[in-house]
Formats: C-alpha cells, structure tokens, sequence
C-alpha cells in the first residue's frame, strides 16, 4: 500500500511540469504569482544573504569585514584578495583538519552504511526467535540522543585511553537505530518476489543480499549517508570532549578555536568557513533529488 | 499483487532462517549499539545515583536522589530549563509555520520555485558551527549588519545589542536556529504537500473554495501526521540546543542563553562532576522522552484512518 503510494510522489525539488510552454514575461503573470515571488525573493534575501557575507568575507582583506558589515558593502566584494585564504592553510592549518574530518566522516558513513543496512535487512526479511522483540528495542532507542549518554560515553572512553584518537570519534557512531529503522522500513516494503526468484535460482541469502536487495537500495542508502554525512560533518560537542590537542581535530573546533584567542582575524575565519562548507553543498548538489525522494521514501515523516 | 505478496507472505512465515545468517547479519551492529549505546546510557542512569568524580580521592558512594535535589536548586540549570521551554515555546510555532509557508510558496506550479527551493535549503549546508559564526558578525552591535539594516528602518532607534544583551541574547539566537533548519522542515512539508490527492482541492475548488478554505479544510488535515513529525523534531531541536550557544556566547550574558546541555558540558566535563552531569543529562533524556511519547500517542490515533 504504501510503496504503491509513494512511487506516484514526484521529485520534489525539480520543477513542476508548466502546462504552457510560451515565452516568460512578468507583465503577463496573474497578481497572486507576483505576490509569492515578492514573498519568496523576501525569504531568499534572509536565507541567503548570511552565506553571501561568508563568502564576500573571506575575499575582502581582514579589517574591511567588520568595517564594511553594516552597510550593502558587506555583500560586495569591495576588494579581492586570497590572502584570508593563504593564512586558512597556513596559520588555521586548514588542510590538516580538513583530513582529519574526512578521514572521521568517511569512516563513519562508509562503516555505518553497512552494518545499519545489514541489521535493517535482517529485522525485515529474517525470521527468527525474538525478532518481534528487537523491531521494538530498536525503536526505543531510536529515542535516546546522545547527549544523553555522552558523559558515561566520555567516561568510559577515558578509561580505554582513547582521548585524542580517531577511533574514539568513530566507532561510537557507527551503529545508529535511527538508521537501522530506515533501512528495516525500506527492505519491509521492498516487494519480496525478486529474492525469491533468486532463491528459485539458487541463491544464497548472501548473494541474495548484495545482488538482488542492494541495487534496489539506492535511495535509501543515499538518505543515510546524506543524513550521517551532515551530522558527523558539524559535530562539534564529542570532539570537544575527547580531542585536547590540534592532532586528531575536526574543522567544527577549528572553527570555535578562532573564537577564543584575539586578534580576530575575521576574512581567514570566513574564509576557513567557506571551505568548509564547500563539501557540504556539493554533497547536496550532487545527491538532492536521491535525499529528498529518500526522505519522502523512507517513512522520516513519523 | 496486493493478494500475490499476502500469499508469499503467509508461504513463507514458519521457516525460519538458519541462526548463523542471522547473526552474522545482526551481530557487527549489535555489539555497537551495545557498546556505545545501551552500556554509557545505563551507566548514565546509574552514576548519577552516584558521587562519582573523573579524579577522586573520595571513595564511591550512593547518594540516591542528592544529585537530582542539587541539580534542580542550581540557578544557573533552572536558567537553562527556562531557557529550553522559551526557546521551544517561540521556535516551534514560528518555525513549524514558516516552514509550512515556504513549503506551500514553493510548491505552486509557477516558474523559478525550483531555484526558490534551493534557496530556502541553502543555509542547511552550513554547519551549525559555521552558521553560528557567521551570524555572531552580523550581530555585532555598531558594525553589524543586522543593526545597520535596523538602523535604516528605523532611523537609529532600535539598535539592541544582541549576544550582549540578556534580553536579546536568546533571540538572536532563535533566529540562527530557524536561519539555518526552517529550509529541512520545509522539504518535509513538501513530501507531506505532495501526498495529497489534487482531485480533494478540484473537489473543494467546485464548491467555489477560496485559498483559506482549501488550506484550512484540505491541506491542514491532509498534512495531520507531518505536522505532528515536524512539531516533535523541532521541539527536540530546542532542548538539544547547544553549538549555536557554545559557539556565540557560552551561556552568557548573566545566564540568558544557558541550556541543559551547555549546563552537562559544563558540570559534567568542565568541572569533572561526572556524576551530576550525568544526572542533568537523564532529566534531559526524560523531556526528550514525554515529547516523543505524546507523538506516538497523536500518530497512533491518525493510524485507523490511514
């Protein structure tokens, strides 16, 4: 019923289909359209304009950033240098923190798609004793933030000596019920006919599995990584706790650092803020449709 | 094929697959989520009956509900609490609405909604870290631009100082949250706009509806179960407030941007009271716990229906 249902929902942010194909012109839309794009390009201008000044900042040399903010001119490159971006990599180290949130996010994501899909996939198309059971434990603990946990977590991972390493930054995000539920949820409403005609063939669960289940799976492997991809990328809480020197460091706290020892050199924090947000967007440009066809797909709606 | 799933189904429902698959599927997750999951929560719960510090000299002791009882007289905390109920009775509203607003400015069959789109998405992208950076210099009171822009408007007499003024503080930052998430809650609004079937509004449209009747008679009720998800989210939002706090003003001015979770930070990694952090931590647990709760309650009474 419901993977009936949601085949018929469209892309959502491509455009809708225009019933006429003539040429644009603003004279000739009805007022009520002229009153949503006033609305819109509104809404757009304060969503917009923060990240303008980011990258405007990071071009202009460091003491025209603030003597420029409160005027039009902080959304105009009054004048260009790469200066702010030569003291990112040179006096932020930009480069070094940068490896060490990939190295941090990458494990995360890559590790986590498969032991979450693994577990999703067995709660939905195993049958076993207890099953019922831990559908519902899962669920639970979809409940418990992190927060919650974080001082025993901070605990325990002082007494395994692991403060400043990089495991201690993965491995406790590797296995997420959140994301197991997704993956259970997908798989549930996969119809089953495929893998039996696999099994009818000679299959076994493994092939079946990475075969048969696997393709099919995209959009909701790509809501995940999406999903756990944003979330890793900001963390800035656990790092705090468990990193004392710049060695295993993730940007989010190259980010705060600048915050607490003056001079403020504001055109290299722009700047250091912008290349760290280009990951970002490139993952949502490159994967929007899949993230929200996966967020529409995966059930995220409660 | 309703009928061809059922029968597969009901085939297949007493052979149950060989325990070594099954565990060799469950188990890599299982012990994570054992580990760094279920463990440090239920030792959460249990230290905090505790007087466990990082670095003690003391020997360990029960202390029953004493962490709780100088937890909740702690100013700074009630501060927090009252600053978590605020920050989620103005943010949830206003932003579930503002959502909701773009999401329906954006879903009409006119040109550049796309662009649009992307546009209100925009700020997601940037890391809260970053986005709260970037706004704490907007902020700034003589060379920001938000004060430049009101300066304008008002000829020079609304000029507040923002993150250093109690009054202000937590405003401003109420409005970097919602900057930078109304733009996620409104691509669920959008998957919840496009569930419903266009044939209910061509009904409504021939009984001469205007705009509001249909908003209030088709697509309020059509997006029941979405409202109540994007309610919850943001509620939760606001009591995990931290970064935006941690990154613009520590809590300060006098308290007024303190939240519980700044309050676990501080006490429990800050201080080492390990324990008392701890104990801020499962109070916040169980708000987090009564709000998810009363949405399963909401969503399971819509569940006959769907």
């Amino acid at each position: 019923m419901s993977l009936i249902k949601t085949v018929r929902s469209p892309k959502l942010l491509a455009a809708p289909a225009t019933a006429t194909k003539s040429r644009f012109s603003w004279a000739s839309l009805p007022r009520q359209h002229l009153v949503s794009y006033v609305f819109m390009s509104l809404l757009g201008a304060f969503f917009l304009l923060p990240l303008i000044f980011m990258v405007v900042g990071s071009l202009k040399p460091n003491e025209r950033v603030l003597a420029e903010g409160d005027s039009w001119r902080a959304f105009i490159p009054t004048s260009v240098t790469g200066a702010n971006y030569v003291d990112a990599f040179q006096q932020a180290d930009f480069l070094h923190l940068f490896f060490n949130s990939v190295v941090i996010t990458g494990s995360i994501v890559s590790i986590s798609l498969v032991i979450n899909s693994l577990f999703g996939y067995a709660l939905a198309r195993f049958r076993f004793r207890g099953r019922a059971l831990l559908i519902a434990v899962v669920v639970a603990l979809i409940i418990i933030p992190l927060e919650s946990y974080v001082i025993p977590l901070l605990y325990m991972v002082a007494r395994l000596q692991w403060v400043d390493t990089y495991q201690v930054q993965i491995l406790p995000f590797i296995a997420n019920p959140f994301y197991i539920y997704l993956f259970y949820t997908f798989f549930l409403n996969l119809p089953k006919e495929l893998e039996e005609a696999a099994q009818i063939d000679g299959a076994d669960l493994w092939r079946i599995f990475t075969r048969v289940m696997l393709p099919l799976a995209g959009p909701v492997f790509a809501t995940v990584a999406i999903l756990n991809f944003l979330s890793s990328w900001g963390q800035l809480l656990w790092p705090i706790m468990v990193t004392h020197g710049p060695e295993v460091r993730p940007l989010p706290l190259g980010v705060a650092e600048f915050q607490t020892e003056p001079p403020f050199h504001w055109g290299t924090v722009m700047a250091f803020a912008t290349m760290m947000t280009v990951p970002t967007v490139a993952v949502f440009i490159l994967f929007q449709n899949a993230f929200v066809r996966g967020v529409a797909r995966s059930g995220i709606k409660g | 094929m309703a009928t061809t799933l059922q029968q597969s189904r009901t085939s297949k429902a007493k052979r149950y697959t060989p325990p070594l698959v099954v565990w060799a599927f469950l188990i890599p997750g299982a012990i994570l989520l054992g580990i760094f999951l279920v463990a440090p929560f239920a030792l959460a719960v249990g230290m905090s009956f505790t007087s466990l510090r990082l670095i003690s000299p003391l020997p360990l002791k029960f202390l029953g509900w004493q962490n709780y009882a100088r937890t909740f007289v702690d100013p700074l905390f009630r501060q927090a609490l009252q600053n978590n109920f605020l920050f989620a009775l103005v943010v949830v509203p206003l932003q579930t609405s503002l959502a909701l607003w773009m999401a329906i400015l954006v879903n009409q069959k006119i040109r550049f909604v796309k662009f649009f789109r992307t546009l209100f998405f925009l700020p997601l992208t940037t890391v809260l870290t970053v986005a709260a950076t970037v706004w704490s210099l907007l902020y700034i009171p003589d060379t920001g631009f938000v004060n430049g822009f009101l300066r304008a408007l008002t000829f020079g007499h609304f000029q507040p100082h923002w993150l250093y003024d109690p009054h202000f503080a937590l405003t401003a930052v109420m409005i970097v949250g919602i900057w930078q998430s109304a733009g996620f809650q409104m691509v669920i609004f959008l998957a919840g706009l496009q569930e419903i079937p266009e044939e209910l509004y061509e009904a409504v449209a021939i009984d001469g509806a205007g705009s509001w009747t249909k908003f209030r008679y088709v697509t309020l009720p059509g997006l029941r179960n979405t409202l109540i998800f994007v309610v919850t989210v943001t509620t939760i939002f606001a009591f995990r407030l931290f970064d935006a706090v941690y990154i613009m003003t520590k809590g300060g001015p006098l308290g007024s941007t303190e939240t519980m979770l700044l309050r676990v930070y501080e006490v429990g990694f800050d201080q080492q009271k390990i324990a008392v952090g701890a104990a801020i931590s499962v109070v916040f647990f169980l708000i987090v716990l009564v709000v998810s709760i009363i949405q399963r309650i909401f969503v399971h009474e819509e569940g006959g229906l769907a």
